[in-house]
């Protein structure tokens, strides 16, 4: 029941605001937040409770919710979902703190719609990645639009009803696909075991033929990449996320759209071990692209936020590469560059989100000398902007690493390629501060641009602060996700390749 | 008796009616082309019921009565609203619910 | 111990940079304590290392396992060793003393606090790079530097020149760190480990193509760090930082990491001879390269600048020879340091003097109004050019022989690199303390103050007796020999020749160069005609002009064509799918027409079509 519980607690969070009468703007907004620190706290308390010896399913529960068709309301998390279910729990209390005034800017939505909405994302978001049942992670999947939509359509800039519309329709023609595999894959298993089941569990012991995998794979794989999002299905994100509100950017890229790549880790790879290996070249290939694709475009914006989002798509290539290569260290890595790019880009967004509200523009050309009248802003910008590049002492460093590291063990050349793309990566940030930060500030820069505040500062601080910690110490988020990683390599039967000499010198480090 | 001969009155009926709706423009008219459509499928059930024996046929006559009733209800309290406020009957002239 | 050497600067780090406007007033001083109380550890260190025989001199520090995944194992640990002790010595020292006379040259600085706390933090990334135990931690410090390096270089952000100079270092550089990750992805995919003890404990068992591959991307990384041949382009541009970053970063200290990895990775080289003769090459090509450049600069910084790639492109040479040449690749390395330093120091004291004016031009006679800042500058001119017994002769003769026993081409390109540079260096004496005084108007060349001076005196000394020291009380050979190997150097050209020509040459190009600066008066403006050579060296060789016709703009072009596909081509591939299925549906909803009538027939009609649809199936 904990796991029902953890999400219980914003649902009610959330039926509380709706009962609150719509003037008690601060009421509403205190609320929020404090019931979204207890779930981040109930979240991490649950994490740290993992068994990190054991590599399954653990506090899972299930409870019987539609017989006939075997669905169950059955939920459970291994190191990957808790660590994800952490990352977006703690995301949430500092999207309220950042996103405290962005709700009264809106000439549509209100403030009390607003908080309502991101509690009810997040309810969404906890129930998609501790589901076990294939079916509730459907339901979950597309029922996390809804309050998306509303969040970008309400909230956001001038073009937000093309932007929230179009997201929309990606995300629903990809959930599509997916369903139609979700019923093949029914279908399988009623072939297999008599009885229908969308049980996680079982549905990893089937023995479908390799066409059927293959053909149903591309169902879900359709899903995972158009949300994930892979080019060529990424044109959805920049839109999305340069006409939201920042916190729902955040939100949208740092949580939403690592359920395309969780759902690669726990539901494609295990169900579908033979068509991954049949896949797995073109997708390799796929990811490559788009790490350099993302990187490109992200040199050619001109607009902030599309520029973030662009740099995304470039980091949701390294996480495919990651779980596509089906080492260790691929897989490891990929998990932990989800928990860590949920941060970096977080703060980021939030970051990029403070400077275009003051200066009422994204738009970098509007920018330029910011560190002179607000250095702490510069400073921030730079150290999110550092760990989004992967600098070597911040966590995204050891994810974008072991993911490289292990995509070498496998495939040279991948591994090559992708290793390019940090030079892209350094290129496109650092050219966004020299063009936003350095310089002599503008008229309309010294007059609009003022220091970042207490509570802008209370918002990000965390974020970066756990990517530095997680940055020395990796193993302690590393120690949770190996287990999981090491269950998954089992489903896909894959062990990692042996160095060529020196076998006997593994593990003991000096 | 013949009960072809009812299917055939049932079938003249429901094409007199069908071509009621179509051709004229009264909505009073169209109204009561569409009746006779319903009784015509009375008829049809009716006798379709007196010929093999069983009572369905005549339970599903009561039902479209029934349906027929209430329909007249409404309708005719539409048609008349309508008839009030543009002073014309003519169902041509009301195609706002177009595109 | 050792913790404490990387802890100490990254501490005052923090502290400055985290404590915002409260530390302004005290924090240049906290951060000189904090690299001097380094510096103090570190002698300690190596004082207990002197007490101890040469095998157990090595010192490990396990501090906890930092990534464990699969077989991947990267401990977080730290080793002193011969090797490591050298550089710390070299960066907490020299480092302390730029420290010091940061003080002075930055006491103007609004920023002054924030440059102290970038100081503390290169000097932890720097120390943390030589006392990794494994290739991986090394590549945090290495990048450490290069992000030190970078908020460095563009201290002085709102010079947009500062700022493009500083991103260019770090993209160069991590064009570099490319090289050093698939270095750390070779050696773990050919033996299993990346710690250096590991990984010279296996080198033997790899194969040729492994280890030449590893040896090659070891290279790149050190032509990234150390501005070597074709990686050189961001080293000059660099020099937009403040004096006293040139000096400790882009002249005594980062610059030479690359010398460093190279050495420290000597059981992978030792087994490569294709990679060995790379490393070989890429440092002649950039030896001549730097020296060449320098003899055209104007900039006094940039003429110091090419002549930093010159005298690395000297140590990488050496590295690259083998065993013979490690334990000298090192002993430049170190002389380098002082003596590059004291240099640099002396040109931003001049610099200081003259109203942060770097043009050669606008100087002249400053011996007469500067005294300390010439003498120094001078003693480190001539320890740079190779005049015994100043400390660059010793180490640099050194090479050169050992380059002579490799091959004659690579002899006479270190030679004439010697020669080139005393060129440069006399060049640069001759414009800036000789000839008649060409200051700007309003220009009022001063002494500095005694901050300042004090730390480029010490230096003077090291660039007078460093060499010395290191050679015969140091015994650096049989120092360094536990840990890189020492050979020597199977010459058919022994020094008793070898050092008369080296002066000889030397001389000829200092002379040259007096006659025609120092006895000839230097025009103000820079003439215009000149020959193509010296041109070239004006616009660097080239480079980044080079760079921009092959990556920039391309790369732009590139960019602008993805976009403009990207929405153009993706985005309107889709945005087309929907605007055909939105055409479609305006087609189709002209068929609701709002008439009863037609809605009846359309009925009609379709209730016919099933009865007759129903009608055939039952034929």
């Amino acid at each position: 029941m904990q796991l029902t519980t953890l999400m219980a607690i914003p649902l009610i969070g959330a039926v509380a605001i709706l009962v609150l009468p719509k003037a008690k703007e601060t009421l509403i907004k205190q609320v929020a937040l404090v019931v979204s620190i207890i779930t981040a706290a109930d979240a991490v308390r649950l994490l740290v409770g993992l068994d990190t010896n054991n590599g399954g399913i653990q506090l899972a529960e299930k409870h019987s919710w539609i017989p006939s068709f075997g669905i169950s309301w059955s939920l459970g998390m291994d190191g990957i979902a808790g660590l994800l279910i952490a990352m977006a729990t703690i995301l949430v209390p500092l999207i309220i703190i950042a996103g405290w005034f962005d709700a009264e800017k809106s000439e549509r939505g209100s403030v009390k719609e607003f908080f309502t909405l991101i509690l009810l994302l997040e309810v969404c978001m906890i129930g998609v990645f501790a589901a076990t049942d294939l079916f509730l992670f459907y339901v979950f999947f597309e029922v996390m639009l809804v309050p998306v939509y509303f969040l970008i359509g309400r909230f956001g800039g001038a073009q937000r009803s093309y932007a929230a519309m179009k997201f929309l329709l990606y995300s629903l023609v990809g959930g599509l696909f997916m369903l139609a595999s979700l019923i093949g894959v029914f279908i399988a298993s009623i072939h297999e075991l008599g009885h229908g089941t969308f049980d996680f569990t079982a549905l990893t012991g089937l023995h479908m033929d390799a066409g059927t995998q293959k053909v149903l794979f591309l169902g879900f794989f359709f899903a995972f990449a158009v949300k994930a999002p892979m080019v060529p299905f990424h044109t959805w994100l920049p839109d999305a996320a340069a006409e939201a509100t920042p916190g729902t950017s955040a939100l949208l890229v740092g949580v939403l759209d690592k359920v395309g790549t969780f759902g690669m880790i726990r539901y494609l790879l295990p169900i579908f071990p033979d068509a991954s290996h049949y896949y797995a070249p073109f997708i390799i290939v796929l990811a490559c692209i788009s790490i350099f694709y993302g990187a490109l475009l992200a040199i050619g914006q001109t607009d902030m936020m599309r520029l973030v989002a662009f740099s995304s798509v470039s980091h949701f290539g390294f996480i495919v590469l990651g779980i596509f290569v089906f080492t260790s260290q691929g897989l490891s890595g990929s998990s932990f560059y989800m928990v860590n790019h949920g941060f970096s880009t977080g703060a980021l967004f939030l970051v990029v989100g403070y400077l275009a509200s003051r200066r009422g523009s994204k738009k970098i050309s509007d920018f330029g000398g910011v560190n002179k009248v607000a250095p702490v802003m510069a400073g921030v910008f730079l150290i999110s902007g550092l760990s989004s590049l992967a600098l070597p002492g911040m966590s995204s460093f050891v994810s974008e690493f072991l993911v490289l590291i292990g995509t070498f063990s496998q495939n040279r050349w991948a591994a090559n390629i992708a290793t390019v793309g940090i030079v892209l990566a350094a290129f496109y940030i650092l050219w966004l501060y020299q063009r936003t930060m350095t310089g002599e500030p503008s008229e309309e820069v010294k007059s609009t641009v003022t220091e970042i505040n207490k509570r802008e500062l209370v918002a990000v601080v965390p974020a970066l602060a756990l990517i530095v910690a997680l940055g020395v110490f990796p193993q302690a988020a590393l120690k949770i996700i190996n287990p999981a990683v090491k269950q998954v390599q089992k489903y896909v039967s894959v062990v990692d390749p042996a160095p060529a000499v020196g076998a006997a010198t593994q593990g003991n480090g000096s | 008796m013949n009960p072809n001969n009812y299917l055939i009155l049932a079938a003249i009926l429901f094409t007199i009616g069908a071509f009621g709706v179509v051709i004229r423009r009264n909505a009073i008219i169209v109204f009561m082309s569409v009746e006779m459509m319903l009784n015509a499928a009375n008829l049809a059930f009716a006798s379709a019921a007196h010929t093999t024996g069983s009572l369905d046929g005549q339970v599903i006559a009561f039902f479209v009565m029934v349906v027929a009733a209430a329909e007249v209800v409404v309708g005719l309290a539409i048609i008349v609203t309508i008839f009030r406020t543009r002073r014309s009957a003519s169902i041509d002239e009301a195609n706002l619910l177009k595109y | 111990m050792t913790a404490a050497l990387i802890g100490l600067p990254l501490f005052g780090a923090t502290v400055l940079l985290l404590g915002g406007r409260r530390t302004n007033a005290w924090g240049h001083l906290f951060a000189v304590a904090m690299s001097a109380s380094a510096f103090f550890v570190g002698v300690a260190t190596f004082v207990s290392m002197l007490g101890r025989s040469s095998e157990d001199r090595a010192v490990h520090q396990h501090l906890f396992d930092w990534i464990a995944v699969g077989s991947f194992h990267v401990p977080f640990d730290l080793q002193v060793d011969q090797l490591s002790i050298a550089f710390v010595l070299l960066i907490t020292g020299v480092g302390t003393l730029i420290h010091i006379y940061s003080i002075g040259y930055m006491s103007h600085d609004e920023n002054r606090r924030k440059f102290f706390a970038y100081l503390n933090l290169f000097v932890a990334a720097m120390l943390l790079l030589v006392l990794a135990n494994n290739y991986f931690l090394l590549y945090v410090g290495w990048e450490g530097v290069g992000l030190a390096s970078y908020l460095l270089i563009s201290f002085w952000q709102h010079k947009p020149s500062a700022a493009v100079a500083g991103k260019k270092a770090f993209v160069v550089n991590r064009v570099g760190d490319v090289g050093l990750s698939l270095a750390v992805m070779l050696m773990f995919v050919t033996f299993g480990t990346v710690t250096f003890d590991g990984v010279a404990k296996e080198a033997s068992k790899g194969d040729s193509t492994s280890l030449k591959l590893i040896g090659f991307a070891l290279l790149l990384a050190a032509c990234g760090k150390s501005a070597q041949f074709p990686l050189q382009s961001w080293l000059l541009d660099a020099m937009e930082g403040p004096t006293p970053v040139s000096a400790l970063i882009h002249a005594a200290t980062m610059v030479t990491a690359g010398v460093y990895l190279i050495v420290r990775a000597h059981a992978i080289f030792d087994l490569s001879e294709t990679a060995r003769t790379a490393v070989v090459v890429i440092g002649a090509i950039t030896l001549l390269l730097g020296a060449f450049i320098g003899t055209a600069k104007d900039d006094i910084k940039k003429g110091l600048a090419g002549s930093t790639m010159s005298q690395i492109g000297y140590m990488i040479l050496a590295a690259g020879l083998g065993p013979v040449g490690y334990v000298f690749a090192i002993f430049h390395l170190l002389t380098h340091g002082m003596f590059k330093a004291g240099l640099f120091l002396g040109a931003g004291s001049v610099m200081h003097g003259v109203n942060d004016d770097v043009n050669m031009r606008h100087y002249g006679a400053l011996r007469t109004a500067m005294k300390i800042t010439y003498v120094t500058f001078g003693l480190g001119f001539l320890a740079i050019i190779g005049i015994p017994p100043f400390a660059g002769f010793w180490s640099k003769d050194e090479i050169i022989h050992a380059a002579f026993g490799q091959n004659i081409f690579i002899g006479l390109a270190t030679l004439i690199g010697a020669g080139v540079t005393a060129f440069y260096m006399t060049r640069m004496m001759a414009m800036t303390f000789f000839g008649e005084a060409r200051w700007e108007k309003g220009v009022h060349p001063h002494e500095s103050p005694l901050v300042m001076t004090a730390p480029m005196m010490i230096l003077a000394v090291g660039s007078v007796f460093g060499g010395m020291a290191l050679k015969f009380l140091g015994n650096i050979d049989s120092w360094l020999e536990p840990v890189v190997g020492h050979a020597n150097p199977a010459n058919d050209v022994s020094n008793t020749i070898l050092i008369p020509v080296t002066l000889a040459v030397v001389l000829a190009g200092a002379g040259y160069a007096w006659v025609t600066y120092g006895q000839r008066p230097v025009p103000v403006v820079a003439p215009a005609e000149v020959s193509l050579l010296t041109r070239a060296a004006r616009n660097d060789a080239y480079g980044d002009a080079i760079n921009e016709a092959v990556f920039m703009r391309p790369g732009l072009h590139l960019t602008r064509a993805l976009v403009w596909f990207d929405s153009k081509g993706i985005d309107g591939f889709i945005a087309g799918l929907a605007g055909f299925i939105a055409a479609l549906s305006a087609r189709g909803r002209k068929i609701q027409n709002g008439y009863t009538r037609s809605y009846a027939l359309t009925m009609l009609g379709g209730a016919a079509l099933i009865a007759f649809v129903l009608f055939l199936v039952r034929l």
